[in-house]
């Protein structure tokens, strides 16, 4: 594995071990100094061209807690905004030295076209509508801790299918993990062509959400209403919110993640979110752990412990 | 000045493929004067070996983007008609969509006469049906068709405003020219980049259904019942808008379509393939296999009647963006026969005669030409193909400004070895010739 840019190309085999290795990496947070000499002499860019604070703060300490250097670049103040190609940006770093760029962008496919020129590795943090690979290993690692294992759960994944990169992240691992993945959501939001890969497509969340061992719930944009996606949030939380009353569809044990930011009242209800069900801070906490593993596989970590 | 030798050729033992004749057998061809002749006028020639080639009159691509006037980096009118002699053309229609657009008869006049200057390739300008390519009030299509248009379009830009069509279907019908439809509903398709189903929705790219162009193809069919106008749809693309154009053909209306090789040729598969590279982006974008089989079988019943390119030359700074940024288009002049030719031919689809047909006869009657094929007197535009010659396609070695290809690196067989316009040779193997 030379560059992360899509969960879709790695096999079951290769998510389990990252996500082994994400699972020591959490220990290491657990400790008192989380310092860890592992990448001592590495440099990492952030190259984030769409706003994040959770996931580029995440990969920024990940990849700090193994002593990586890391410097910020956003679109905003960048040459890039002065008129530079974002090739160009990204081949002036490689030519400082840098031993590995983590890319966020609004566009669908800018890391494998990144990746194609430049020869250091690139991480996908996120691209466009298409994957968002350590999202989708830091949810099954939260899976596998909160459950035991993943092969043979059911997850259902709630809301905008259709534009949510963190959904097609999340079926690939899932899929490649054995588990088995529904989707839910109203018909505007839902790729149906999605049976092809083997998943259950509904808009009916009861269907989806029988037998559940896991829901996933996916932010919903409020642009969805203005683009006449859907009628109205309120009409969207009626049919598709995940609430006390709608989560008793799922298996009695069934947890509740979300990749965050949420919208409380809307896809999810705070008092849902704030119980014992939910496992949201816990992927937090995770998805570091995996950033921390994704960056030990590819950046080499000749110093581990 | 030339002397009588230059002015007689004879091209012996070719396999000359006349769809304007329906003939296809083995002759010689004389050429004097810039006519054909008869063998018995035909003295003192200039021998040419040409068997085992074949020998076809008039290739006609009838939608071209040779992006001149304004938009010359991308391509201008000597660069384009290179890259038309190279591909073998010798009659191509450009599209207005230039800066400014040509709506007005002195740019048709003036392209006209500026190709007439270069001299590789017969320019049919197609003038634009709305001023400015607005869509809200009619160009003056008399005047432009009294200048040369052969065609009118706002292609690149669909005509959305169903009072403005039916306007020009009305107008086409007394000046016995088409209206070229670039068929797309834009709210419909807003922000797809590429064909909406199951690679898009793997990829996260925003994805355009076959109804955004189905849907213009059934109105402008039905606006083509109420005026009885001439509409053309150019490069169809989905089903619903076979089914459309099937259902005018059975009305017995005035409706014909395009289709371009590179739908004939790829799927939506090509923008996995090429893992996000714009190369492949163009519209209407590439659609799945099943859809590229009904189109070739459309083709095959008769009921498509014309390939043409829709070339369009990109700089290569546009292209290398992202997906979403990049401009839509392939550079298609200089790949059209190997591509077509793999489709048909070596798939033992058509015959050539056939084939051609559908870049002869089939363009000339949509705009209402009336090239009479290799007969004594007729203007001596044909071009010379070696069926079995393989070759790899490399966009660098294009005569073209726009290297945009999405068949970089594709192996085809079949190609132009030479180009003659007027009875003069304007591409031979593969140089042209200025």
């Amino acid at each position: 594995m030379r560059d992360l840019l899509t969960l879709e190309s790695l096999s079951g085999q290769d998510i389990g071990d990252l996500l082994d290795l994400a699972q020591n990496m959490a220990e290491i947070l657990d400790r008192p100094i989380k310092k860890v000499p592992t990448l001592r002499g590495k440099s990492i860019v952030n190259l984030f061209f769409e706003p994040s604070t959770r996931t580029r703060n995440s990969f920024e300490l990940a990849a700090k807690y193994l002593s990586a250097d890391v410097i910020n670049v956003q679109k905003s103040g960048s040459s890039v905004e002065k008129g530079e190609t974002l090739w160009d940006t990204a081949r002036n770093l490689s030519q400082m030295a840098v031993d590995a760029v983590i890319i966020r962008h609004q566009v669908s496919g800018v890391p494998q076209q990144l990746a194609e020129i430049l020869d250091i590795p690139v991480i996908n943090a996120g691209d466009g509508s298409h994957e968002h690979p350590t999202q989708g290993l830091l949810d099954a690692l939260t899976l596998r801790q909160a459950k035991g294992h993943v092969a043979g759960l059911k997850v259902a994944i709630v809301g905008d299918v259709l534009h949510s990169r963190v959904a097609r992240s999340d079926i690939w691992a899932l899929l490649a993990l054995g588990a088995r993945v529904s989707i839910v959501g109203p018909p505007s939001l839902l790729p149906s062509t999605y049976e092809e890969l083997g998943v259950e497509v509904t808009t009916d969340l009861k269907e989806a959400l029988a037998d559940a061992d896991a829901i996933q719930v996916l932010r919903l944009q409020k642009e969805r209403q203005s683009t006449g996606e859907i009628p109205s949030l309120w009409e969207y939380r009626l049919r598709w919110g995940i609430t006390r009353k709608t989560l008793q569809y799922a298996k009695p044990d069934a947890v509740v993640l979300h990749p965050g930011p949420q919208n409380r009242g809307v896809e999810i209800d705070s008092d849902v979110l704030d119980s014992s069900r939910s496992y949201i801070l816990q992927q937090v906490r995770n998805g570091v752990a995996v950033r921390m593993a994704v960056l030990f596989r590819l950046l080499g970590g000749g110093h581990d412990e | 000045m030339t002397n009588k030798a230059e002015t007689c050729w004879q091209i012996q033992n070719v396999r000359v493929i006349d769809p304007f004749r329906g003939i296809d057998s083995v002759e010689d061809v004389f050429v004097v004067n810039g006519q054909i002749a008869e063998r018995a006028t035909a003295t003192d020639c200039r021998v040419i070996n040409a068997r085992g080639l074949w020998l076809v009159p008039r290739l006609t691509d009838m939608h071209v983007h040779f992006r001149d006037p304004g938009l010359e980096y991308k391509e201008d009118l000597f660069s384009g008609s290179q890259a038309a002699a190279a591909g073998g053309f010798t009659v191509v229609c450009t599209m207005p969509n230039t800066r400014p657009v040509v709506d007005i008869p002195s740019l048709i006049h003036w392209q006209i006469t500026r190709a007439n200057e270069i001299g590789l390739v017969h320019i049919l300008p197609i003038g634009a049906i709305s001023k400015g390519q607005q869509g809200s009030e009619l160009a003056d299509l008399y005047q432009m068709a009294e200048a040369g248009a052969v065609g009118f379009s706002d292609d690149g830009h669909p005509l959305v405003d169903s009072r403005i069509m039916r306007a020009a279907l009305s107008y086409s019908k007394t000046l016995g020219r088409p209206i070229i439809q670039h068929a797309e509903d834009p709210l419909l398709a807003a922000g797809g980049v590429m064909h909406e189903g199951s690679i898009s929705h793997q990829l996260g790219l925003a994805g355009a259904p076959d109804e955004a162009e189905s849907v213009m193809v059934w109105r402008d069919v039905e606006l083509a019942g109420l005026t009885g106008g001439i509409l053309h749809v150019a490069h169809i693309s989905s089903p619903g808008s076979l089914e459309a154009l099937d259902y005018a053909k059975r009305r017995g209306l005035r409706v014909s379509a395009e289709v371009a090789p590179h739908h004939l040729f790829l799927t939506d598969e090509a923008v996995r393939e090429w893992n996000y590279n714009p190369v492949t982006k163009v519209n209407p974008p590439l659609r799945p296999d099943t859809t590229r089989q009904l189109l070739i079988q459309a083709v095959i019943k008769g009921l498509i009647t014309v390939i043409a390119s829709d070339h369009a030359p990109h700089h290569e700074d546009e292209k290398n963006q992202s997906y979403k940024e990049a401009p839509f288009g392939i550079s298609g002049l200089e790949t059209f026969i190997g591509t077509i030719f793999r489709v048909f031919l070596d798939a033992g689809l058509l015959s050539p005669l056939h084939l051609f047909r559908l870049i002869t006869v089939g363009p000339q009657d949509v705009l209402g030409l009336d090239y009479p094929g290799l007969i004594p007197g007729a203007s001596a535009d044909l071009t010379l193909i070696d069926p079995q010659v393989t070759w790899t396609v490399d966009g660098q070695q294009f005569y073209s400004r726009g290297k945009n290809t999405p068949l970089q690196g594709t192996k085809l067989k079949g190609r132009p070895v030479a180009t003659m316009l007027d009875g003069r040779f304007t591409m031979r193997d593969q140089e042209v010739l200025v």
